[in-house]
């Protein structure tokens, strides 16, 4: 016997259920058998090899069974639609990615329309692009939105795996909109709103472990709304603390932001099983 | 031919496949929905009765991993359900049936179970078949290709007792599943449930006595977030005298053993 796994001798005599064999042993074997999966196989071909009997007496039941199951006869699907993008967004997400274009375009309009110190010398592009991921990342997890929530809560995938495709989906499809704005107004490079809006996101995932990851992302974006946009956008001027946030050199803030996040939400992985 | 395999010869390592022990479980700020629940259910088909708020909804949806136990122990399939768990291997093995499913409107049926089979980690070349099997299993392969907002009540319920089965689940959990079932295919309901529980740890929560009678093999009687009584349909009978309310034996047994429980509320 090596010194992990039952010998061969072992399994051919407990798959014929040899008498002679002491008690002891059998329930050695069975005690390995439990937890291992390569002596389990092992003992699948002794059987075969080893006790005709049962092996032919399983073949004939198989046999038996083939006819009817081939009988059963497979009505083609007829698929409506490709099986991938289900498997990244809700299948109910297509209105709010749709919302999110609307709003990156209105962004960018405004930013060519307006003369610049309508708001302030923060481009909006600028002023929105951390948090529009936000919008998505809370659509795509949301009892309310999703009708099939309940559904999905109960489900393997569900939790963190799941939670991660929604985002990156959600990102990929902001992401370009915005770097295309950032390149046509040419107000920002893509570091100043690219780093934090991953920073935000990370950290509504992050949150969400405690609070549920729409809420996290959801507050976190009225957040943003009444500390910058809105004294932004009534008084046309940023206010000057904001405009530290806006400044490049702030990007290792941003970046420390995000390693944070990533790191709080690797540390709760488990935490997103039931949200 | 498929020959014999390592997952053939697998034992089962756990005594129960629900065991619950002081289960607490808290819905909302105050309410405890399920207050100090001990159960212990093996393979079978298990009726959940109970009267209207007694937590059954709660129970089973703590039992799906939705909610997590407040208080207590519960173990499933062996698997310890605790604050920090990872659930992935447990909910392969689990088919949940709520009692107001949403769906996707615009997905056919046999999309609709597809993406279940896909959220539960089916093997991926096994999605096809136990798709078409779960399907055929309650009665709508004539309507697989159809979309879910064309379908009738009774059918968009199927559809959901389709996506339960999908997987070969080792505990399944139906919560209200004879709602909006005509009377010919609640029958053929409860032979799919009694063939089920010949291998599967079957909960179905209903209002109904007359589903426990013709389907479970036995009997869970839930009051105010705990268990009155646990036994064959039999001794719910045997429970109730000719004194007690109720058209027939089982609905006298439920009315003498919910009478310790009444609430004080009402007549309702």
């Amino acid at each position: 016997m090596s010194g992990e796994h039952a010998s061969t001798r072992l399994l051919d005599d407990y798959a014929r259920g040899d008498t002679e064999m002491a008690v002891d042993a059998v329930w050695a074997v069975e005690a390995h058998l439990e937890t291992c999966a390569t002596c389990r196989s092992r003992l699948a071909a002794s059987v075969a090899t080893e006790v005709p009997g049962i092996a032919a007496l399983l073949d004939t039941v198989r046999a038996g069974l083939e006819p009817q199951l081939d009988a059963a006869v497979r009505t083609p699907s007829r698929r409506h639609r490709p099986r991938w993008p289900s498997a990244w967004l809700t299948p109910a997400m297509a209105p709010w990615l749709t919302m999110i274009a609307v709003v990156t375009l209105m962004a960018l309009l405004l930013d060519a329309l307006a003369p610049p110190t309508f708001f302030g010398d923060v481009s909006p592009v600028l002023a929105i692009a951390p948090v529009l991921p936000l919008c998505g990342v809370a659509a795509s997890w949301s009892r309310g939105l999703d009708p099939a929530y309940e559904l999905t809560a109960s489900t393997a995938r569900a939790g963190l795996p799941l939670l991660l495709r929604r985002t990156t989906a959600v990102l990929v499809v902001v992401l370009p909109g915005l770097l295309v704005e950032g390149r046509l107004t040419g107000t920002m490079t893509a570091a100043q709103w690219l780093l934090p809006s991953l920073a935000f996101t990370s950290t509504a995932l992050a949150l969400g472990s405690l609070v549920g990851v729409t809420r996290a992302a959801t507050g976190l974006a009225v957040a943003w709304g009444v500390v910058v946009v809105a004294p932004t956008w009534l008084t046309g001027h940023t206010p000057p603390a904001l405009r530290i946030v806006f400044q490049p050199d702030q990007l290792p803030v941003w970046g420390l932001l995000l390693a944070l996040g990533i790191g709080a939400v690797i540390a709760r992985r488990n935490a997103y099983s039931t949200l | 031919m498929p020959t014999t395999n390592a997952a053939d010869t697998a034992p089962k390592t756990y005594a129960w496949e629900i065991r619950a022990g002081g289960l607490r479980v808290r819905v909302g700020r105050k309410k405890m929905a399920v207050d100090g629940l001990d159960l212990c259910l093996d393979i079978g088909t298990h009726g959940l009765l109970g009267p209207n708020g007694a937590g059954k909804t709660t129970l089973i949806r703590t039992l799906a991993t939705v909610l997590r136990p407040t208080e207590g122990e519960l173990e499933m399939l062996g698997t310890r359900v605790g604050a920090m768990a990872d659930y992935r291997a447990l909910r392969r093995r689990i088919g949940y049936l709520p009692q107001d499913f949403g769906y996707y409107k615009r997905f056919t049926v046999r999309e609709f179970v597809e993406y279940m089979a896909w959220l539960k980690e089916v093997p991926k070349a096994d999605v096809p078949a136990a798709v078409q099997r779960a399907v055929e299993r309650v009665g709508l392969a004539d309507r697989a290709d159809h979309r879910m907002k064309t379908l009738s009540g009774g059918m968009v319920r199927r559809a959901g007792i389709a996506q339960a089965i999908v997987n070969d689940p080792a505990v399944l959990l139906l919560d209200e599943p004879t709602v909006g079932l005509d009377p010919a295919q609640r029958l053929r309901f409860r032979e799919l449930l009694q063939e089920l529980g010949r291998d599967t740890c079957v909960v179905v929560s209903t209002h109904l006595v007359e589903d426990v009678a013709a389907a479970c093999s036995d009997v869970v009687l839930f009051a105010d977030g705990r268990l009155v009584f646990q036994g064959t349909p039999d001794d719910l009978a045997a429970a109730g005298g000719p004194e007690h309310p109720g058209g027939s034996p089982l609905e006298r047994g439920y009315s003498a053993l919910l009478q310790g429980s009444e609430q004080p509320g009402g007549t309702w």
